[in-house]
């Protein structure tokens, strides 16, 4: 009895298939906007908890605050030192590493090309900070950290932009502003991240010589730490945070005019806005799948209208209001979850295109697909509600003669 | 086994009332053939519609063997419809854009038969009628005697106790009523009771009782010798 109703529907939809096609467009258009958001939102933030995660999900970065000066101009409060460097490294164990960072953008010369770069002033931990591996040469000697000596490493953008094809640069004096260094190691290439940086467009030289040479002054503006693997970074933070206020003479209810911050913060703030994006976006699709239910529960009621005759000769040969109930109750729920199912394929197809062209993962939820096919189940069930009952109510003969 | 006693049908109220049925006394036996004759708008239709249980008298009471339908529920009524009765329209009434098989096998689904029977049961019906070669026709395709055979095998299909057919052969000229009138004769010959409409004589002869109406009350009524 079910099933033979069931057929009975399809066939009913195949009768008017473009009617139903336009009825059934509001649902197709509600499932295809949730199945597709949910997914992409899925996908976009799987990807950059990835490259995030690249980036150092154990990297801490340490800065001074920006404070509002006299006038309202922003200022940073006072940088940091070698010494301070110095002293986290010692003092703290649970670091892995931990290195200053000065950088400025600087053309790198070599030959007759050029290529302005960014120029970064580091130790030797802002290689494993960073996970940065060598391709050719050496990292630098201690002494040449400890003196700044002219020795730069360079990243593989800067070697394209300014070494002709083939040359290995290792051993190559290239300069940089006004004084020129020696060329002692080449990194492995990281290529873009999230964010759409490229990271090989990059020279590393010795902090001491960035300080002497390029900034003139003993200032260490960033530091960046790593924290050993299985110890929590709030616990590491908290430490940093200590020694730093104790270095800084800050009194107990003083506010620390520095900060330590993790790439883990701006994952929360980035889900969190992927999510208020999705319930904003879902509420939407929600009131287009209502509106799909209404488009549903009208073109019913015009279809029990016109079938009333129909109607009229299935209770004379016998069947009882709940039999028509339910043929016209089946009708509109197969209706709606054709909906569905077409909807889920046109979201599934978005949400791929959408990942292909952003370049982010395609993660295709089956939970979420099997809610979406649920409730445009359920959209059927609760518009054909009405139609169904006006058509179960209907007097045998008063049916009949209806022309 | 058809009792009706006292049996009246009024439209409308108050100064717009018809009365389409006056205290109708109507008694019908277990494998009798009835014809109905009488003038458009005597009530022929009304009194049959109220035998089918399709639709309900204003005052009066229809017993069935020993089963008073006036008091059944609505589900009663179509259980009624489903199982003892057969019901042959005026114009024809078949499902539109829908084969003959379809059309048959519409009655079998309600009594809950697997959809294997139906096909057998619906096909076998659709042969006693001479329809066998026309099964897979949807019913717009086919002419007016055929559409009338396709709803005599769907009034047949479920084996009714009681057929009730309103005008079978109004929409068909002298020949085809004729062979449609055999059909009929041969079901009731093979036990089902016949109630049927029409207002033609020569149709009326193929019953063994003729009930005239006139103005909704019964004129006289005949019966014929084999
Ligand atoms: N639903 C109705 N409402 C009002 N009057 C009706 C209705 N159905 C039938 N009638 C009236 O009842 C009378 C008998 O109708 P009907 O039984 O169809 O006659 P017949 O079949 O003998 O031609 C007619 O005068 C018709 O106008
Ligand atoms: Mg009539």
């Amino acid at each position: 009895m079910l099933f033979s109703a069931f057929l009975q529907a399809i066939r009913e939809i195949r009768r008017n298939l473009m009617r139903s096609m336009l009825t059934a467009m509001g649902i197709v258009i509600g499932i295809a906007s949730v199945i597709a958001m949910v997914n992409i939102g899925k996908g976009a933030s799987e990807s950059i908890t990835k490259s995030v995660s690249n980036l150092g999900s154990n990297t801490l970065y340490i800065m001074p605050s920006q404070e509002h000066g006299p006038g309202g101009n922003t200022a940073f409060s006072k940088p940091f030192t070698m010494k301070d460097v110095e002293i986290l490294k010692s003092s703290i164990v649970a670091l892995q590493a931990i290195s200053p960072v000065a950088s400025a953008s600087i053309t790198a010369l070599y030959k007759d090309q050029n290529y302005q770069t960014s120029v970064r002033g580091v130790s030797n931990d802002y290689f494993s900070v960073q996970n940065w591996a060598l391709k050719e040469g050496r990292f630098f000697e201690i002494s040449e950290l400890r003196t700044g000596q002219n020795v730069c490493i360079v990243g593989q953008t800067v070697v394209n932009k300014i070494f002709p094809l083939g040359e290995s640069p290792i051993g190559a004096k290239i300069r940089l502003q006004n004084f020129s260094c020696e060329v002692v190691g080449m990194l492995q290439t990281k290529g873009a991240n999230t964010f759409g940086t490229d990271q090989d467009d990059l020279v590393v030289v010795p902090i001491k010589m960035f300080q002497r040479r390029i900034s003139g002054k003993e200032d260490v503006p960033l530091v960046m730490a790593s924290v050993k693997e299985n110890i929590p970074l709030e616990e590491a933070k908290i430490q940093i945070e200590q020694v730093l206020r104790e270095r800084r003479h800050l009194k107990e209810h003083e506010e620390s005019n520095f900060s330590v911050r993790s790439m883990t913060a701006l994952l929360d703030t980035i889900s969190n806005v992927t999510s208020m994006l999705t319930v904003m976006l879902s509420a939407v699709a929600a009131i287009s799948l209502i509106v799909g239910g209404i488009g549903i529960m009208n073109i019913m009621l015009v279809s029990v209208t016109e079938r009333t005759r129909e109607i009229g000769i299935r209770m004379a040969v016998g069947a009882m209001a709940k039999d028509i109930l339910i043929q016209f109750l089946i009708e509109a729920t197969v209706l709606s979850a054709l909906g569905g199912i077409i909807g889920l394929i046109i979201g599934i197809g978005i949400t791929i295109a959408v990942a292909v062209a952003m370049d982010i993962a395609i993660i295709i939820d089956p939970t979420i697909s099997v809610i979406a096919l649920v409730f445009a189940m359920l959209i059927g069930i609760f518009f054909g509600l009405l139609p169904a009952r006006k058509a179960s109510n209907m007097n045998p003969i008063d049916a009949l003669r209806y022309e | 086994m058809i009792k009706l006693q006292q049996i009246s049908k009024i439209y409308g109220s108050g100064e717009v009332a018809t009365h389409v049925l006056k205290n109708i006394d109507l008694e019908i036996k277990q494998g009798e053939f009835v014809a109905i004759m009488g003038p458009s708008g005597s009530g022929k239709s009304t009194l049959l519609n109220i035998l089918g249980a399709l639709d309900e008298p204003s005052s009066g009471t229809y017993t069935f063997f020993d089963s008073s339908i006036n008091s059944f529920s609505k589900e009663q009524l179509a259980l009624f419809r489903r199982y003892i009765l057969g019901f042959i329209f005026q114009g024809f009434n078949l499902l539109k854009k829908t084969s003959a098989l379809e059309n048959v096998m519409m009655p079998l689904v309600y009594q809950g038969i697997d959809a294997k029977s139906r096909k057998e049961m619906a096909y076998k019906a659709l042969k006693s009628v001479g329809l066998e070669s026309h099964v897979y026709y949807n019913s717009n395709e086919l002419s007016g005697g055929q559409q009338q055979r396709v709803a005599i095998a769907r009034a047949i299909v479920t084996n009714p106790q009681v057929l009730i057919a309103d005008e079978p052969t109004g929409n068909l000229d002298t020949q085809r009523s004729h062979e449609i009138m055999e059909l009929i004769r041969s079901f009731n010959q093979n036990g089902i009771t016949v109630i049927m409409v029409t207002h033609e004589e020569d149709i009326a002869s193929f019953a063994t009782r003729t009930i005239y109406l006139r103005d909704g009350v019964i004129e006289r009524e005949r019966t014929h010798a084999l």
